[in-house]
């Protein structure tokens, strides 16, 4: 009797599943990422209009952002921005920051070298690892379409 | 006496005979705050971490339970207690110095089922005069196990369930006592292929579905003679599908069906989606609103079905499916026989 469910079951959770609105999710993304990149415009030029160079006031702004989502991790702020903003807490460097700060946070009661040392990386470790390969592949890309032809 | 496919019907009584319920703020701020025995505003319970607050409320369960029903550490024979974390932490750390002889459970949400049956067999089959029953969940120690730290930034599906920090008693005797547990249904592992873990509704409804079928087969009863069946944290979504594959299968509960996870939190106004889940979740509501309404007669008959959804972090990483298992309970008023 139970077949009929039974047999369909994935697509029949998928229709009673409610889903999320997708154009609300990318506004939010939209305007809340806007503001962080906004943000951090604000401090480059800042930087630069106290003389320094464009290279320099860059790190100097990507210092700024990584502390700000440090301290808002800390303060439990991020992760309820990101409720809201979705994408646009996750993709700007804000985001890479609150996933190294959080774990580091969470796993600070199983000492130093277990608990920050061995988990700090435990949630943007794939980003990293995956982010130096591919940077390898396109970097061995670039030197076949260089020397070869 | 053994009944059907997986039941058991007590001929000689098994009584409730005191219970206790301590959760959470959140718990405690939402629909049924005035239910609870305790309130701890504190998320660490005075603890560490996270591991020793679950344990130190694990612990509180234990003797506020044992103080309710007028009893003394001595007087427990036996523990049946579980919870969610790796390896049972919470309830081996927070019941070492009881020095009562425990069994450790693992039933995922499902544990507080799982406990009353096995305690309510060992009471009435005469190896104790007062078992403790009793589980928890944390809110905070189950998503640092299962899914990210706490203040890592991500959405959680609308289908998400919000583990409860809190937990429940129950003390068990062949004397006495407030209610009375009359049978029991074992449930089975039913799989349907569900791989979603932010969908545990999903993953556990067709256990729950099929424990509910079997029980009813076994004790030869339809719904309408329970005034409640409630199943543990099913949530919403986990609601409309078990309603559906009973009415698959001719039996519709439509009218006495109710979910721990639907009623703990407002979940509008407090913004847990789905619903409530943990082992907590049916625990604490089972030692708050169901017993009350059981102890003072609205209820005379109701079947308390915890459902638990059986993974870990690493099952979920290696692709394996999600799935469930619910145990069922039939509680009494002490007003009507079985």
């Amino acid at each position: 009797m139970t077949g009929s469910i039974k047999e369909h079951y994935d697509s029949y959770v998928k229709n009673v599943t409610p889903t999320a609105s997708t154009l609300k999710n990318v506004w939010n993304a939209f305007w809340i990422g806007g503001l962080i990149c906004t943000f951090g415009q604000l401090l480059l030029e800042g930087f630069l209009a106290l003389g320094m160079d464009k290279d320099t006031a860059g790190y100097y702004e990507m210092v700024c952002l990584i502390l700000s989502s440090v301290l808002l991790t800390g303060f439990g702020i991020y992760s309820k921005m990101a409720k809201y903003a979705g994408a646009g807490t996750l993709v700007p460097i804000t985001g890479f920051a609150n996933s190294v700060a959080s774990p580091a946070i969470e796993f600070k009661k199983e000492g130093q070298v277990f608990g920050v040392g061995c988990r700090i990386f435990s949630i943007a470790g794939p980003v990293i690892l995956y982010g130096i390969f591919a940077s390898w592949v396109l970097g061995l890309i670039y030197w076949i379409t260089h020397y070869v032809f | 006496m053994y009944l059907g496919e997986a039941s058991i019907e007590y001929q000689d009584g098994v009584y409730i005979q005191g219970y206790a319920s301590i959760v959470g703020e959140k718990e405690g701020q939402g629909p049924l705050r005035s239910l609870f025995h305790d309130v701890e505003n504190d998320p660490l319970f005075g603890g560490d971490n996270w591991e020793d607050a679950e344990s130190r409320l694990q612990l509180r369960i234990a003797n506020t339970t044992i103080r309710e029903a007028g009893l003394e550490l001595k007087d427990i024979r036996y523990v049946f207690a579980g919870d969610l974390l790796g390896q049972l932490i919470a309830t081996s750390f927070g019941l070492k110095d009881l020095n009562i002889p425990l069994f450790g459970l693992y039933g995922a949400c499902s544990t507080m089922g799982e406990s009353l049956s096995l305690g309510s067999i060992c009471v009435s089959a005469g190896h104790a005069d007062h078992v403790l029953c009793m589980t928890s969940s944390h809110f905070a120690s189950a998503e640092k196990s299962f899914r990210f730290p706490l203040g890592y930034g991500t959405q959680r599906k609308l289908s998400a369930t919000w583990t409860v920090t809190g937990g429940g008693g129950v003390i068990l005797g062949n004397s006495g006592g407030i209610a009375r547990i009359t049978g029991i249904t074992t449930g089975k592992i039913v799989d349907y292929g569900c791989t979603d873990k932010e969908n545990m509704g999903a993953c556990m409804a067709p256990a729950a579905a099929d424990t509910i079928a079997v029980h009813l087969s076994d004790f030869g009863r339809c719904p309408e003679d329970y005034d409640k069946i409630i199943t543990g944290d099913l949530g919403s979504i986990g609601k409309t599908i078990l309603l559906d594959l009973l009415d698959e299968r001719g039996c519709r509960i439509e009218k006495q069906h109710m979910d721990c996870g639907m009623e703990i939190f407002d979940s509008e106004k407090q913004d847990t989606h789905a619903g409530a889940s943990g082992c907590g979740c049916s625990a604490s509501v089972l030692c708050s609103l169901i017993l009350k309404n059981i102890c003072s007669g609205i209820w005379k008959r109701v079947l308390f079905v915890p459902t638990g959804a059986l993974f870990s972090p690493v099952s979920s990483n290696e692709g394996r499916s999600i799935p469930g298992i619910a145990h069922a309970v039939v509680i009494e008023s002490l007003e009507q026989k079985g």
